[in-house]
């Protein structure tokens, strides 16, 4: 038995007292490999769940234009919604600005961000290609990559973001 | 000497906490002499009433007890909160209709019989569970707040702000949370080890997310159905949601869809650039996850205004999500003196506790605070320690003590101390 299946036996027995996976009617249905495709948006900093794909800052910009700047701005700033870019260096002052650049750890949350819920009035509409673009964009303008820096699932989890060592775990989980 | 000063437990004015109890009897004797000297009829009480109905409404008399205030990101509707108006309801319980909201992109119209929760990722099976599938497992149920961690963010505010109770401290509620051990479906699913993670998907436009700790989901998390007895609002995640007792709310993923069992946190946005805590030193801190031991007075508060010098209850709500409320220390001068409120007799772990003390104003200035202990020994911080590492804009995670001020008109106002 692994370690962790004693972990879970033991958290079942304190559970309530009076429910354990012995009571379960297992009525879990089976899927196949494409439903879970279909229905997976995970995306890890190590890179698994990016999809195939790739774009560039420079065509990022037009996709930018189109579907981003009516509510954050030229470049990512000065919009009503979030300010994207900018405030490097301001964190540990009086004025702090939170942004992708400044304060962000990891890049893939960036695409793994817009994927999921942008553009707010029609998320989804967005192809992989587009959303790469669009990633590359947002990391250009906050000057972490070049303007014709291809970003794709190989590059994508490589890139550094400047904050990325100003972390740190509040929670310590169990061993 | 008055026949209260006996009872007098801090100062200005601050009674034992069993005042109540004792002075109930007198009280009461007097309203039956007063209703049997005569017999009279209210115009409501010479007609037949309004008929049966299918489901409750409130008095339209209260009809100013609904969510409020309300605020939604620019060029949104549904991108926001609405906060539960805690200054006008007692005892533990939030009604479902007044639950506060924290939404990302609006509330998803979900049909249920089209709706699945999947579980995969490092699991020996993955599995795909319809409502009517869940609603045949073994269900637990518990009365348990939620908090969101933004709540009272506004404290965190160089100026006090002036506005009512809710708009400062309305995203906590407490509900009756009724469904299915997550453990148990993940059991079922049989968990693969290295497993530590996993992360939750919700339904709604934003797809929204947040990674959760294995030992989190095994102790006692659940896949919710029901609160407050009925099925899940959709304002509340129906058909079903996650409920993580005593943790941050936005954890809690409503309309949850799908929960991949991972080796290590996704990093959502969320979790990330959000729910996170910058310092002064410009470190900030990731996964702060049980909600810190509160407490606010409820009333009076602002808005509620005292009325001539007298007695008065001021009474509150307290809340830890390291488990009970121990207890709920009272001043009505400013935190130079201190007494223990009375609780009331619900006391539950991870719930909101209601804690009640006996007020002899005698129409002066003053300002009065709750300070809440829970089981563990952990104690209300103040405002000043709660900010003397943060970031001045880190509004996330504050437990601060309250004060509010009572001035001699009886107006009510935030004030720090």
């Amino acid at each position: 038995m692994s370690m962790y299946s004693l972990v879970a036996i033991a958290g079942l027995a304190i559970f309530a007292g009076s429910v354990s996976a012995a009571d379960s009617p297992g009525l879990g249905s089976s899927l196949s490999q494409d439903e879970l495709a279909a229905i997976d948006f995970v995306v890890l900093p190590n890179g698994d769940g990016l999809p195939d794909g790739g774009g560039t800052a420079a065509t990022g910009a037009i996709v930018y234009q189109q579907n981003c700047l009516a509510c954050h701005g030229e470049k990512g700033t000065g919009g009503a919604n979030d300010t994207l870019a900018g405030g490097q260096g301001s964190l540990a002052g009086e004025s702090p600005l939170k942004t992708i650049g400044s304060f962000w750890p990891y890049a893939t949350t960036v695409f793994d961000y817009v994927r999921r819920a942008m553009p707010i009035q029609s998320p989804g509409v967005l192809s992989n290609d587009e959303l790469y673009a669009v990633t590359a964009y947002l990391l250009y303008i906050n000057e972490v990559i070049g303007e014709n820096d291809e970003i794709n699932a190989e590059t994508l989890p490589g890139v550094r973001m400047p904050n990325r060592d100003n972390f740190v775990w509040d929670y310590s989980q169990a061993e | 000497m008055t026949d209260t000063d006996e009872q007098l437990a801090a100062g200005n004015g601050l009674l034992d906490r069993r005042f109540f109890l004792r002075a109930g009897v007198a009280g009461g004797a007097t309203l039956l002499t007063a209703s049997a000297s005569a017999i009279e009829r209210e115009a409501w009480m010479k007609v037949p009433g309004s008929a049966m109905s299918e489901a409750g409404a409130s008095s339209s008399y209260e009809a100013h007890v609904v969510r409020a205030p309300i605020g939604s990101a620019p060029g949104t509707v549904g991108t926001g909160v609405s906060r539960t108006p805690l200054q006008y309801l007692d005892g533990i319980i939030t009604p479902s209709r007044l639950h506060f909201e924290r939404h990302h992109n609006g509330v998803p119209a979900i049909d249920p019989d089209e709706h699945r929760l999947v579980i995969h990722g490092l699991v020996e099976r993955p599995l795909s569970f319809s409502l009517d599938a869940l609603a045949r497992y073994p269900t637990v149920s518990r009365i348990q707040f939620l908090e969101c961690s933004g709540n009272s963010g506004a404290a965190m505010e160089p100026e006090p702000v002036q506005g009512s109770c809710a708009s400062i401290h309305g995203l906590v509620s407490a509900s009756e949370w009724g469904g299915v051990p997550l453990s148990v479906l993940l059991e079922e699913a049989g968990v693969k080890p290295g497993a530590k993670w996993l992360v939750a998907d919700g339904a709604d436009a934003a797809v929204m997310s947040r990674s959760v700790p294995l030992d989190k989901i095994m102790d006692d998390a659940i896949v919710a159905l029901y609160q407050n007895g009925e099925r899940l609002r959709p304002s509340n995640g129906y058909p079903m949601r996650l409920f993580l007792p005593g943790w941050e709310g936005n954890m809690c993923v409503k309309w949850l869809r799908t929960i991949k069992v991972v080796d290590q946190p996704a990093m959502t946005k969320d979790e990330t650039s959000k729910y996170s805590d910058l310092q002064k030193d410009g470190i900030s801190k990731l996964f702060t996850f049980p909600m810190g031991v509160k407490s606010v007075i409820t009333s009076p508060s602002p808005g509620l205004s005292m009325g001539s010098p007298g007695t008065y209850q001021i009474s509150g709500i307290a809340w830890s999500g390291a488990g009970k409320i121990a207890r709920v220390d009272i001043s009505t001068d400013g935190g130079s003196s201190w007494a223990e409120a009375a609780l009331d007799e619900h006391v539950m772990s991870k719930c909101l506790t209601r804690f009640r003390s006996a007020w002899r104003w005698d129409g002066g200035p003053a300002v009065i605070l709750s300070r809440a202990t829970d089981e563990v020994g952990n104690v209300q911080p103040t405002r000043e320690s709660v900010l003397t590492d943060r970031s001045p804009t880190t509004f996330y995670h504050y437990n601060g003590i309250q004060a509010w001020q009572v001035a001699k008109d009886g107006e009510v106002t935030n004030v720090y101390v």
